[in-house]
């Protein structure tokens, strides 16, 4: 189902005439409205006369987290505060948080986007959705409940959390959609089993999750303990919050709604532009934001672009899950090197455990690569030759997907630093 | 004859070796055979112990990836060609390859004991005789 057929079906040559035409718009207000644009085009020897053709993107200047938190709290803003009706805000985990102010404009397009993210993934009005995102300054809880209302579903706002609560909601009424992340889906199913709740007996039978980067492997775990098809969806404060992004039933990347947000890939250290089907960095420029308009915006994530025909029939853009972040990117003898990529490799070779360091070394001018793999029972063989080719087997794999040959060493398992949150995987040694 | 064998992963780093006998030490089990294969990195510490299955335990416990593995324990005689005749011969007669073994002396004089391990410790029993 679409819920937008004339404007997720749009042909191309239409739909770039649409963002060209929206985004000379949306430069000239920016131009008029928000200081932080005047110069940033000013410096950039950019008119709003001077943007003729959507190739012209390039050319304008990127906008990075730290220009919000630099203008905190409303200083990008482009509307007068008494058009502003909402304010949302990141979670400012790492420093002042972002503030998004909505107009009532930008509430409708955010709740037609979610509309059509929800029609997308398969859901109607005849659903029951249980929106477990949370509620409050957090993006996710609000943008769910209004897309879910928009398509006609009975929303359950229970927000994140009182697992068994949410547990007891699903059998007592029928709940058949349930929108969370990932990580708290698992969460859901781990209570269940806990409390000996069979979850094929409810009439769940749809996850659309997001808001978290999140593998293939961790959807075939979700998929085989939920009785759900998993979703994935993508999303960022910055930008509308949830929306911007979601798989279609064929699951072979995430359509962007792009009569509201123009997509780009760029080299994330060069910021050229790159053609589709190249990964690199995301970067996205609002067409329709009123009260926080945004131009070429760095989100950071890594991913690909691929424009051609889905049998879905939607004629939008589908970018290939996220596949890292450009903050945890090392660039080691010229080559970009993802964690993520050398974690997904980890998981493929058969057994071994996901705890992982990566150490960067420069010995006689040449970047060294090591990785430290912990040994778990499961790989653990009395002979030498053995583990010697588990060595070998991760370095070359390793190396087919990276380009170059790093160095394996086997350690013992829980040697490597946890830490509560976020695992620091990378070691830096290289004095630049 | 059939034996358990514990086997230790241990990384090349001062201390580990001392973790894991003291490991073994609080529980009161004895090492009846030991041998260490090891590279650069990490050694691999077998070992015949008094009481495997506490022994193992123990060690998993203090935090080591251990691994049980049968192998075979011969018997044979202290004396030129003892493990030429007695075991290394017969194996290679039958086709048999040793992925590795170790020796050592029992304390009963003009006696050593052998710990084999083999792809197929059956077939290598029945080569080998009681």
């Amino acid at each position: 189902m679409i819920w937008s057929p004339k404007y997720e079906t749009m042909p191309r040559k239409d739909l770039e005439r649409l963002q060209l035409e929206r985004l000379k718009a949306q430069v000239a207000r920016l131009n008029e409205k928000v200081p932080f644009y005047r110069q940033a085009f000013l410096d950039k020897g950019i008119t709003p006369a001077s943007i003729r053709s959507l190739a012209d993107v390039a050319r304008l200047p990127f906008t990075a987290k730290h220009d919000f938190r630099d203008n905190y709290p409303f200083g990008l803003l482009a509307v007068p505060h008494d058009e502003v009706v909402r304010i949302h805000a990141s979670s400012g985990t790492t420093g002042k948080p972002v503030v998004a102010p909505y107009t009532s404009g930008d509430i409708e397009m955010w709740t037609e986007v979610m509309a059509r993210t929800l029609t997308s993934a398969g859901m109607s009005k005849m659903d029951i959705m249980q929106n477990a995102y949370g509620y409050g300054l957090f993006t996710g809880g609000l943008g769910f409940h209004y897309g879910g209302e928009r398509v006609g579903a009975a929303v359950i706002p229970t927000s994140t959390g009182n697992t068994k609560r949410q547990l007891m909601l699903i059998q007592d009424l029928g709940t058949t959609v349930i929108t969370c992340t990932p990580n708290y889906a698992l969460i859901i199913a781990e209570t269940a089993l806990e409390i000996g709740l069979d979850l094929k007996s409810t009439r769940l039978r749809l996850g659309v999750l997001g808001a978290e980067p999140w593998s293939e492997r961790m959807r075939a775990e979700i998929e085989a303990k939920l009785p759900i098809k998993a979703i994935d969806i993508y999303g960022l404060t910055e930008i509308v919050g949830p929306g911007v992004s979601v798989e279609c039933p064929h699951q072979c990347g995430m359509h962007i709604f792009e009569d509201h947000f123009l997509a780009e890939i760029v080299d994330p250290r060069t910021g050229e532009q790159l053609p589709y089907g190249e990964k690199g960095e995301l970067v996205l420029t609002t067409l329709t934001k009123e009260a926080l308009p945004v131009i070429r915006f760095r989100t950071k994530d890594i991913t690909s672009l691929d424009p051609s025909p889905c049998k879905c029939g939607r004629t939008l853009v589908r970018m290939s899950k996220v596949t890292g972040r450009t903050d945890d990117m090392l660039i080691v003898r010229g080559i970009n090197v993802f964690p993520s990529q050398i974690e997904s490799v980890l998981l493929e070779v058969e057994g071994v455990e996901p705890h992982y360091q990566i150490i960067v070394d420069r010995e006689h001018h040449l970047d060294e690569l090591e990785i430290w793999v912990e040994v778990s029972e499961a790989v653990f063989s009395d002979e030498m030759r053995k583990l010697e080719s588990l060595e070998k087997r991760v370095r070359k794999e390793l190396e087919s997907v990276l380009g170059i040959s790093p160095r394996i060493k086997l350690v013992e398992p829980k040697s490597l630093a946890r830490t509560e949150g976020k695992a620091k995987r990378v070691i830096d040694r290289r004095e630049l | 004859m059939k034996a358990r064998q514990v086997s230790v992963f241990v990384e090349n780093q001062p201390g580990r070796l001392v973790a894991m006998l003291e490991a073994l030490q609080t529980r009161n089990i004895d090492i009846r055979a030991l041998s260490v294969a090891d590279n650069a990195d990490f050694g691999i510490v077998r070992m015949i112990l008094s009481d495997t299955r506490l022994g193992a335990d123990v060690l998993r416990e203090a935090g080591f990836t251990v691994k049980e593995t049968t192998v075979l324990q011969k018997d044979m005689p202290d004396r030129p060609g003892g493990l030429l005749e007695t075991v290394a011969r017969p194996l290679s007669e039958a086709g048999i390859n040793l992925e590795y073994f170790y020796a050592f002396l029992d304390p009963a004089p003009g006696k050593a004991t052998i710990v084999i391990k083999v792809a197929d410790p059956e077939r290598a029993e029945r080569v080998l005789g009681p």
